[in-house]
């Protein structure tokens, strides 16, 4: 058999439930440089993994093309970029002309997108102080229910809309809040008219609020069910024999089983702060309006998808991937000086 | 950090406190331990009233929409719109829909792109997850950099969006399947599943002859049909509820898949393609037929999701994150 001339060693022992989060494949410090004693060459390595190397080969390939290329596609951002200039949109980058960052003062020069940055910090504010403590609080509820059947079918509940796709979960609102939903419909038959949350810019940014909380709040739970599960039954006893009562054994116990999970998805939430709905926003832009519900995302979308301003928007993009990337920096810096994991090991 | 998410024995752990093993009434509670006190009534009044209002709040928007659309257009006529209370039942709206035209050929569309892309994402990925297993192999670690690095920066829509057309993928439904058919957190929760098999299981298959091909399909694969399935359905609802990728490559009306059908009908309130007649003289009830096509939406993940719910944990975060 071809493929085992050479020894591989092996993966350290470890069942499949309790493999930890952080630390399945790093036991040690990772070889850097040179060979370790004993090491097999190159060669003998290539022909020993090469089926692996082949399977990762499709996903590498779809990676390059689809995440990495288009990376370097960011070029357009300091450009005049004129997709007709050639048949093909890829060469045409290579025939336009350069401007250095003239798109970037363009974009810092428009209101317009000044307007979505402040939507977008908004958003991400309300989204922090109502969404957040919403699956700590339904976890604790869900945890504290001991029938199993009970607790089986409210989980069910609280994820179902988790898979509901945006557009759904978007007319379904409007059933509710919407001109022709139920609460319009019994206002109006005691003679009130013109209730519409759907279509109100002032209360929009409580609306689709109350629409992720709807949508993803049930989810959340699952991560702190999970942390919650692992709290030893032994601490609540002898917590209780000391004569905590209820809601001491609750302070002193669950919430701090408890905190390393909302530091990481704080610091997971921090860091991604510049994306704060998309595809919900975007498919309730027509009927509330662009002030309302621009944000940095639908900008560049606004800009370049319908305006086929293409430089211009892969220059904002740009800036809200660079933005972006040093949250994700410093929101894990954070997190490791105030001793937590964050997303990824010192 | 590891500890919180290990999972293992939680079943077995509540079931051993509350002695509720092999217990026949799973709708009664468990015996309390000795030294938990008495719940309060008003605690558990509270707990009642919030879990009630919670699902409350979820099920009673769908009920109103599946209600209203199995209404006979006088009864919709005499609410004055949605219906809360069914007065009668009717599957019209149903029949029409599916009889042909625009919804039916839309939902055949999200059929198709559905299993053809879940197929597709779950053979690449599992094909990686398990390639990224042996953290001795080759090229091991380059390779799982390259792709945590997509987690930490987006290319961003345009640059993605220049290249869907340079590759002249627009008005295709490769467009709606390749752009996005691989997560990399999917892969890695798959592969972190992948090393928590026991290696002597797979060093014995090794010393038997069997090649890697053999060790994922014969082994891996059938210890791991939990996270499976979990990922599976995760890909199957990304590929059901997405609209955006269509809105943007597909200029072609006939190809657009159930979800942009429903921008139309459902929030922009167009008459759908070939009903239209019937509701402008009266026959169908426009309402019935927009809260039908919500049904068609919605039932395939409510129906589903149900099914996979005890192994969701596993394929969130445990293992997904590392460095």
């Amino acid at each position: 058999m071809s493929h085992s001339t050479v020894p591989r060693p092996r993966a350290e022992a470890k069942t499949a439930q309790t493999a930890p989060v952080a630390s399945d494949d790093t036991t040690g410090p990772p070889p850097r440089g040179g060979r370790r004693a004993g090491r097999p060459s190159l060669r003998l390595r290539f022909k020993r993994d090469r089926a692996l190397l082949l399977m990762t080969l499709p996903a590498v390939l779809l990676i390059l093309v689809f995440n990495y290329i288009p990376i370097l596609g960011n070029v357009v951002a300091f450009q005049d970029y004129d997709p007709y200039l050639s048949e093909n949109g890829f060469v045409a980058i290579f025939q336009s002309p350069w401007v250095g960052v003239a798109q970037f003062e363009r974009i810092f020069a428009d209101s317009d997108f000044w307007h979505a940055v402040q939507n977008t910090f908004v958003l991400f504010f309300l989204q922090l102080v109502l969404f957040f403590p919403v699956p700590i609080l339904l976890a604790l509820l869900i945890n504290s229910i001991v029938r199993p059947r009970i607790r089986a079918v409210a989980q069910a509940v609280m994820y179902l809309p988790h898979f509901f796709s945006w557009v759904l979960v978007v007319t379904v609102f409007m059933q509710i809040f919407g001109g022709a939903g139920v609460i319009a419909q019994t206002l109006r038959q005691h003679g009130v008219d013109g209730f519409d949350l759907m279509t109100n810019p002032e209360t929009f940014k409580y609306l689709v609020t109350v629409e992720m909380i709807w949508k993803d709040a049930g989810w959340g739970i699952i991560v702190f069910l999970a942390a919650l599960s692992s709290v030893s039954h032994d601490l609540y006893e002898a917590a209780a024999m000391d004569g905590a009562g209820r809601w001491r054994r609750m302070w002193h116990i669950t919430l701090p089983a408890l905190r390393p999970v909302i530091a990481l998805l704080l610091v997971l939430r921090v860091g991604d702060a510049l994306t704060v709905g998309f595809e919900q926003l975007l498919l309730q832009r027509q009927a509330v309006g662009v002030e309302a519900s621009d944000v940095l995302d639908t900008y560049v979308w606004w800009n370049g998808i319908r305006n086929q301003d293409f430089s211009y928007a892969a220059a904002a993009g740009l800036i809200k991937g660079v933005v972006g990337l040093a949250l994700v920096l410093a929101a894990n810096k954070v997190a490791h000086l105030m001793g937590e994991q964050g997303v990824y090991k010192k | 950090m590891s500890a919180l998410l290990d999972t293992a024995g939680e079943e077995a752990r509540t079931a051993d406190r509350r002695g509720t093993a092999g217990r026949p009434g799973r709708w009664a509670a468990p015996p309390r331990p000795v030294w938990e006190e008495e719940p309060a009534r008003a605690g558990l009044a509270g707990k009642g009233i919030a879990l009630g209002l919670a699902c409350f709040a979820i099920l009673f928007p769908l009920w109103i929409v599946v209600v209203t659309s199995l209404q006979t257009k006088k009864t919709i006529d005499e609410a004055g719109g949605l219906v809360v209370v069914p007065r009668s039942v009717t599957f019209v709206a149903y029949q029409e829909l599916l009889g042909g035209g625009q919804v039916q050929r839309a939902a055949l569309v999200s059929i198709g792109v559905t299993l053809v892309g879940t197929l597709f994402s779950m053979t690449v990925s599992v094909l990686c997850a398990y390639g990224l297993s042996r953290t001795s192999s080759l090229g091991h670690r380059w390779i799982l950099m390259t792709l945590l690095a997509t987690m930490f920066f987006g290319a961003g829509l345009i640059p993605t969006y220049l290249l869907v057309q340079a590759l002249g993928l627009t008005d295709t439904y490769l467009a709606l399947i390749l752009p996005s058919a691989v997560s990399v957190f999917n892969i890695l929760v798959l592969r972190s599943f992948f090393m928590g098999i026991s290696p002597e299981l797979i060093d014995s298959a090794r010393i038997d002859g069997a090649g890697d091909w053999r060790i994922l399909w014969k082994i891996v694969m059938p210890l791991s049909r939990a996270v499976l399935a979990v990922i599976a359905l995760f890909y199957a609802v990304g590929y059901w509820s997405a609209w955006f990728n269509a809105s943007i490559y597909l200029t072609d009306q006939d190809m657009m898949p159930l979800q942009n059908v429903m921008i139309q009908l459902v929030q922009k309130q167009e008459r759908p393609v070939g009903l239209a007649a019937q509701i402008n003289t009266g026959q169908l009830s426009p309402l019935a037929i927009q809260m039908a096509v919500m049904v068609m939406a919605l039932l395939p993940v409510a129906v589903l999701s149900p099914f996979v719910q005890k192994h969701f944990k596993k394929g969130m975060l445990t293992g997904a994150i590392k460095g």
